[in-house]
């Protein structure tokens, strides 16, 4: 039996990965342009935050396999039930690959790593200047996949009326009419 | 279940969801500046080293011209009790660095550039990693980012002499007076024939933090126990300390002395254009000896970003709104070496 709503757990998780990951992607776009005090801050929070979405990723994805979730609406378009699985899938993969990418950026580029945590990719600075480079388009690509992805559950919200927003919405859910 | 929406309903309702994404979008330009005023940024500062000196693909876009060293340092354990960093209790800390002169031309004449740097790497035995770049001038002339850059525009080469504007530069130190300590330096400053015969500091101010958590505002210099030998009138050779350095190293190692200056209350610690007082409590934290120099180009130093916020547990930056833009503008030029690393025939 499917359930209706995602289970409470999977709803936490998923809306406190939601307020880091935006407030990561504002983070990171601003820091590289300021020079300012606020520069040290910023890329400090920016590495404390990245390692916390790691984990949360981590759980995330044995959270997405294990515990049952609502179906799409049974009356969904084909294509529709294709683009919302392939933008999870995206937004999973992204989601994984940016504090990786991060983590290995460090790494490549010589510098020191938050925690004092191991490299995972030699120390190389054209390796640095590829993987430095494809956390900058892979942020801005998970930028537009959460925009595309915030604009679809309202679609479904206000438009469509379908419940699937209700079914991740964080309070306390009513039963349907 | 509701049924889905349709006509003007539907029609204003997708208008709604439209104008979030866009503003969330316009929110993200804004903050990555990609809309709005001009804002003094690494990037900016970095394109005007390279409008002045020259586009020079895969080296650093200022202290472009230098050489790796390594050798190691030797605390006295007088500086343990100021600081927890290991660096000031290890029996011998092994470090990497880089003699540099200052501009963004890599093709330079040695001599022809009056800043000299060092900047080294001490790798502690607890896995902690300390960068410092230093200076031999003690002060900035510029108390903050913006002064700076106001600095490196009145420094512009004249495309008709080659040199500064000198009209440019008097208004420059007119429109900042807080760099009469660097004009004081400058005009007194002899300039040593030798690397090893420089004394270097470390510019921006820190703190230092002992076992009990107090912090100490300190700065730091490297004085030289090679001695002063002044540089000669008329120098022709490109690469003059270049060779010299290369020289000494091959008859023995060369020494510094790190000295920590302690801050009274109410010094300045935030400016790095205002000396302290000379009288200041200093503290003879221990050795840096050097043994060893790289071919040009090449060496363990070549591929590190010497960003002055690279600090152990023990040592912290001070509000120094320059140390920050440092650090900002360092991982600019570190982020556009490398992608000009991967370029085809990239000098490095």
């Amino acid at each position: 039996m499917k359930p209706e709503v995602f289970h409470p757990l999977a709803r936490l998780v998923h809306w406190l990965m939601a307020i880091l990951i935006i407030s990561m992607l504002f983070i990171g776009v601003s820091m590289v342009g300021d020079l300012s005090l606020r520069h040290p801050l910023l890329v400090e929070l920016h590495k404390a935050t990245g390692l916390a979405l790691l984990i949360l990723v981590i759980v995330r994805i044995g959270l997405r396999l294990t515990l049952p979730h609502p179906p799409l609406p049974a009356d969904l378009p084909a294509l529709q039930r294709f683009a919302a699985g392939a933008s999870h899938l995206l937004l999973y993969g992204l989601m994984l690959a940016m504090p990786l990418l991060g983590w290995a950026m460090l790494s490549a580029g010589g510098y020191p790593r938050p925690l004092q945590l191991p490299a995972i990719a030699p120390h190389d600075l054209q390796l640095y200047a590829v993987l430095r480079q494809a956390h900058g388009w892979a942020g801005y690509l998970l930028f537009a996949t959460v925009l595309v992805h915030l604009g679809a559950a309202l679609m479904h919200a206000l438009v469509r009326r379908d419940g699937v927003l209700r079914s991740m919405w964080p309070g306390p859910v009513r039963r349907s009419e | 279940m509701n049924s889905p929406l349709q006509g003007p309903a539907k029609a204003l309702r997708l208008a709604g969801i439209g104008a979030v994404m866009l503003a969330l979008g316009a929110g993200f330009a804004y903050a990555a500046g990609w809309i709005g005023g001009p804002q003094l940024t690494p990037q900016r500062i970095i394109d005007t080293f390279e409008a002045q000196a020259g586009h020079h693909p895969g080296y650093r876009k200022n202290h472009a011209k230098g050489l790796c060293i390594s050798g190691y340092f030797q605390p006295s354990g007088q500086a343990a009790n100021l600081s927890t960093a290991r660096a000031f209790s290890q029996a011998r800390v092994p470090v990497i660095g880089r003699f540099a002169i200052g501009g963004a031309n890599p093709f330079a004449p040695d001599t022809g550039v009056p800043v000299r740097s060092l900047a080294i790497q001490l790798s502690t035995d607890d896995g902690q990693i300390w960068r410092t770049g230093m200076n031999n001038p003690p002060v900035l002339a510029v108390s903050n980012p913006q002064g700076f850059y106001d600095q490196v525009l009145a420094g512009a080469p004249d495309p008709a002499t080659g040199k500064p504007d000198p009209a440019k530069l008097q208004a420059f130190f007119a429109a900042h007076p807080e760099s009469a300590a660097f004009r004081q330096w400058a005009a007194s400053y002899k300039p040593s024939d030798s690397f090893a015969s420089t004394q270097y500091h470390s510019i921006n101010a820190f703190r230092l933090i002992d076992a009990s958590g107090t912090a100490h505002p300190v700065r730091w210099q490297l004085e030289p126990q090679t001695p002063f030998n002044p540089l000669p009138g008329q120098v022709d050779d490109k690469q003059f300390l270049q060779h010299d350095l290369q020289q000494r190293l091959a008859q023995g190692p060369l020494r510094w002395t790190l000295r920590l200056v302690l801050a009274d209350p109410g010094d300045a610690v935030d400016d790095p254009a205002r000396p302290w007082p000379a009288e200041r409590r200093s503290v003879d934290a221990g050795t840096l000896v050097v043994e060893q120099v790289d071919a040009p180009e090449q060496g363990a130093c070549r591929d590190l970003n010497f960003d002055p916020l690279i600090l152990p547990s023990g040592i912290k930056p001070s509000a120094d709104p320059i140390l920050a833009a440092r650090s900002a503008a360092y991982s600019e030029s570190f982020n556009r070496r490398s992608r000009e690393s991967l370029g085809a025939g990239a000098q490095r």
